[in-house]
C-alpha cells in the first residue's frame, strides 16, 4: 500500500484544520457533556436508596436522564458525523482538479479511497474515545464512582461497535461522493438515506407487517407473532437498529432500558433471566450481540466494495 | 521504429460508448526530443496521453512507454512520467513547499533528499520567494510553474505537458516556454507537448504530430511536413499555414 501513509497524513491535517470538523466536534462535545450532567443528576437519585443497582458506571452511558442517554444520542446522531466527514471525499478532489493529479502519481487507485477512509476512521475514533473519556472523568470526579474491570471491557467493546457503526456511515458518504459529481447532491443523498434507514424503516415495518398479515389480528396470538416477526426482520435492514441491538446487552447487561418484545428474547436469555434475574455475564452478552456486530461489519464491507467497483470503473477522462 | 524510441504506440484505439476517440494511432517519440502534439479540441490528444499514462485502458492496440506497457504496469510507468494536466488542480490551502512535499512522498522520494530537491526545484522555476504563500493566492502562471516543479521533484524521464501555456499572458508564456526548453536541454527529459499555440510549438518542438478526429494525419519535423504538403522546404511556410491545410483536408 505505497503512498497510503502520505494520504492519511494529508487527510488528517485537512480534517483537523477544517471548520466543519471544529463545529461538529464542539456540538458533539457539548451535547455529551449535557447528557452526562443530566445522567449524573439522575444517578444521584438512584444511589440514594439502600438497594444499590449493579453496573452503576455503565448507567452513565445508558440512563436517559431528562431527555436521552449518550447511547441513544450516538445511535441517532453518530451517522451525521460519518456523513459530514465523508460526503465530499472524492467529488471535492474532482472539482478541484486534483483527483487526476493524485491518480497520475505512482499509487494504486484504491489507495486513495483506503487512505481517506482510514483517516476518517481515525477522526471518528478520536471523537468517540474523547467523548467516553470526558464522561468517564465526570463520573469519577463528580459522582465518585469507579468502573470495575468488566465495565471497562464493556465500554471498550461498545466503543469499537460505535466506531464501526459511524464508519459505516462514513463509507456510505464516500460512496455517494464517488457516485455524484456535485458535493451538494452527495450530501443531500447521504442525508436522505440516513433519514430513510433511521426513521422511516420502523414506520414502514409495521405498515408492511399489517399488509402482509391481511386478517385482523384480534386475539389471535399467532398473527401477533407473525407480525412481530415481520417487523423485526424488516427493521433489521436499518443500520441504526442493528447498532442498537449490537450494543444493547453490551452496555446494558440487565437490559433495563431496552424494551423486550416477546420475540427478541431467545430461550436461553429467558432462562437466564428467570433463573438469575441478574445481569448477563460479559461472554454471554457478547454471544448475543455477535451476529449484529458481524452484520454491521458486513454492510460496511459491502458499501466499501461498491465504492471500489464504481471508482475503479470510472473513466479518468470525465474526472 | 527507431531503437531509442521512448514512447511507441501501435494501432492504438480508444472507444467511448461506441464513439471513436482515438483511431489506429501509431507514432513514436524519441529520447531527448520535444514532440509537439497538435490538433483541434476534442481530437483525442488528452485521451492519448491518458492511455500512455495507464489511466485509461485502450480499446485495442498497444502502447509502450520506456519499454513498459502502461495498462499492465501503470505504477512503474507513472513513477517515470510527469504529467502536467490541462486545468491543473492544486490543494489551495497548502503552500508550494507543502504541495511539493506531498508529491515527493507519494513518489517515495527518499526522505533525506526531499528538502534539497524541493529547494532546487523551486529555485529553477523561480518560485522561491512565493513558497510560503498559499497556492490559492497564486496566479495562473505561477501555478503552471509549480506544476513544472512537481515534475522536477519526481525526477521524471518523460514529461507529458497538456496545454501548459493555455490562458497565460505573453510574459508568462515566454517564461514557460524557456522552462520547457531547459527541461529538455538540462534535465534530458523527453517531452510530449500538446498545445494550440502553433507559433510556440514551431519554435521549440523538434518533431510534430497533427491529430484530427482521433487520427494522426501527419508526423515528422517541419521540413518533412512542408515537403509532404507543399513540396517545398519549411522556410516558406509557417506551422499555422500547414496546420490549416491539414485541418481543411480532414
Amino acid at each position: 500500500m505505497r503512498g497510503i501513509q502520505t494520504i492519511i497524513k494529508k487527510e488528517l491535517a485537512d480534517h483537523f484544520s477544517s471548520y466543519r470538523f471544529t463545529i461538529i466536534f464542539a456540538l458533539v462535545a457539548m451535547l455529551s457533556l449535557i447528557t452526562a450532567y443530566m445522567v449524573g443528576m439522575n444517578i444521584r437519585d438512584e444511589l440514594a436508596g439502600i438497594a444499590k443497582p449493579q453496573f452503576i458506571f455503565l448507567m452513565l452511558f445508558t440512563s436517559s436522564g431528562a431527555l436521552f442517554s449518550l447511547v441513544q444520542f450516538v445511535a441517532f446522531f453518530g451517522p451525521l458525523v460519518g456523513l459530514v466527514l465523508g460526503f465530499d471525499t472524492i467529488n471535492r478532489e474532482r472539482s478541484q482538479g486534483t483527483l487526476s493529479k493524485l491518480l497520475s502519481q505512482p499509487i494504486y487507485r484504491d489507495v486513495v479511497i483506503n487512505g481517506k477512509f482510514l483517516a476518517g476512521v481515525v477522526m471518528i475514533s478520536v471523537m468517540m474515545v474523547s467523548i467516553v473519556l470526558v464522561i468517564t472523568g465526570l463520573g469519577l470526579i463528580v459522582l465518585g464512582i469507579v468502573p470495575g474491570l468488566e465495565e471497562i471491557w464493556r465500554i471498550m467493546i461498545y466503543l469499537i461497535i460505535s466506531i464501526i457503526y459511524i464508519s459505516f456511515w462514513l463509507g456510505v458518504a464516500i460512496l455517494f461522493s464517488i457516485l455524484f459529481r456535485s458535493t451538494a447532491t452527495s450530501a443531500l443523498a447521504a442525508l436522505a438515506v440516513w433519514i430513510f434507514f433511521s426513521f422511516f424503516i420502523s414506520l414502514g415495518a409495521s405498515v408492511l407487517a399489517n399488509a402482509l398479515t391481511a386478517e385482523p389480528a384480534g386475539d389471535n396470538p399467532q398473527v401477533h407473532m407473525r407480525r412481530a416477526n415481520i417487523v423485526k426482520a424488516f427493521i433489521l435492514t436499518s443500520p441504526m437498529e442493528l447498532y442498537r441491538e449490537a450494543t444493547a446487552t453490551i452496555i446494558d447487561p440487565t437490559r433495563k432500558s431496552t424494551p423486550r418484545s416477546m420475540v427478541t428474547v431467545g430461550p436461553l436469555e429467558t432462562l437466564s433471566m428467570s433463573r438469575f434475574a441478574g445481569p448477563l455475564p460479559l461472554s454471554q452478552s457478547f454471544f448475543i450481540v455477535a451476529p449484529y456486530i458481524i452484520s454491521l461489519l458486513a454492510i460496511t464491507v459491502v458499501c466499501f466494495a461498491i465504492s471500489y467497483i464504481v471508482f475503479m470503473r470510472q473513466e479518468i477522462r470525465s474526472m | 521504429m527507431s531503437t531509442d524510441a521512448i514512447i511507441e504506440t501501435h494501432e492504438l484505439t480508444k472507444l467511448y460508448n461506441g464513439q471513436v476517440a482515438v483511431e489506429n494511432l501509431t507514432f513514436n517519440v524519441n529520447a531527448g526530443e520535444i514532440f509537439g502534439f497538435l490538433g483541434p479540441n476534442g481530437a483525442g490528444k488528452t485521451t492519448t496521453l491518458l492511455m500512455l499514462l495507464g489511466l485509461t485502458e485502450p480499446s485495442s492496440g498497444t502502447a509502450r512507454v520506456l519499454g513498459l506497457d502502461p495498462s499492465r504496469e501503470p505504477i512503474k510507468v507513472k513513477s517515470m512520467i510527469g504529467y502536467l494536466q490541462e486545468n491543473m488542480g492544486f490543494y489551495s490551502d497548502l503552500n508550494a513547499r507543502q504541495m511539493l512535499q506531498f508529491v515527493a512522498e507519494l513518489n517515495a522520494v527518499p526522505a533525506d533528499i526531499i528538502d534539497e530537491r524541493i529547494s532546487t526545484a523551486l529555485h529553477l522555476v523561480g518560485l522561491e520567494e512565493e513558497m510560503q504563500k498559499k497556492i490559492g493566492a497564486y496566479s495562473r502562471g505561477m501555478r503552471q510553474r509549480l506544476g513544472i516543479a512537481e515534475l522536477l521533484i519526481k525526477d521524471s524521464k518523460v514529461a507529458f505537458l497538456d496545454e501548459p501555456t493555455l490562458g497565460l499572458d505573453p510574459d508568462a508564456t515566454n517564461r514557460m516556454t524557456e522552462l520547457i526548453q531547459s527541461l529538455c536541454r538540462d534535465k534530458k527529459m523527453t517531452i510530449l507537448l500538446s498545445s494550440h499555440m502553433l507559433h510556440q510549438v514551431q519554435k521549440i518542438c523538434h518533431r510534430i504530430g497533427i491529430m484530427i478526429k482521433g487520427r494522426m494525419v501527419a508526423q515528422g519535423d517541419m521540413d518533412q511536413l512542408a515537403q509532404e504538403k507543399f513540396g517545398v522546404g519549411k522556410e516558406k511556410y509557417t506551422l499555422e499555414e500547414l496546420y490549416m491545410k491539414y485541418f481543411q483536408e480532414a
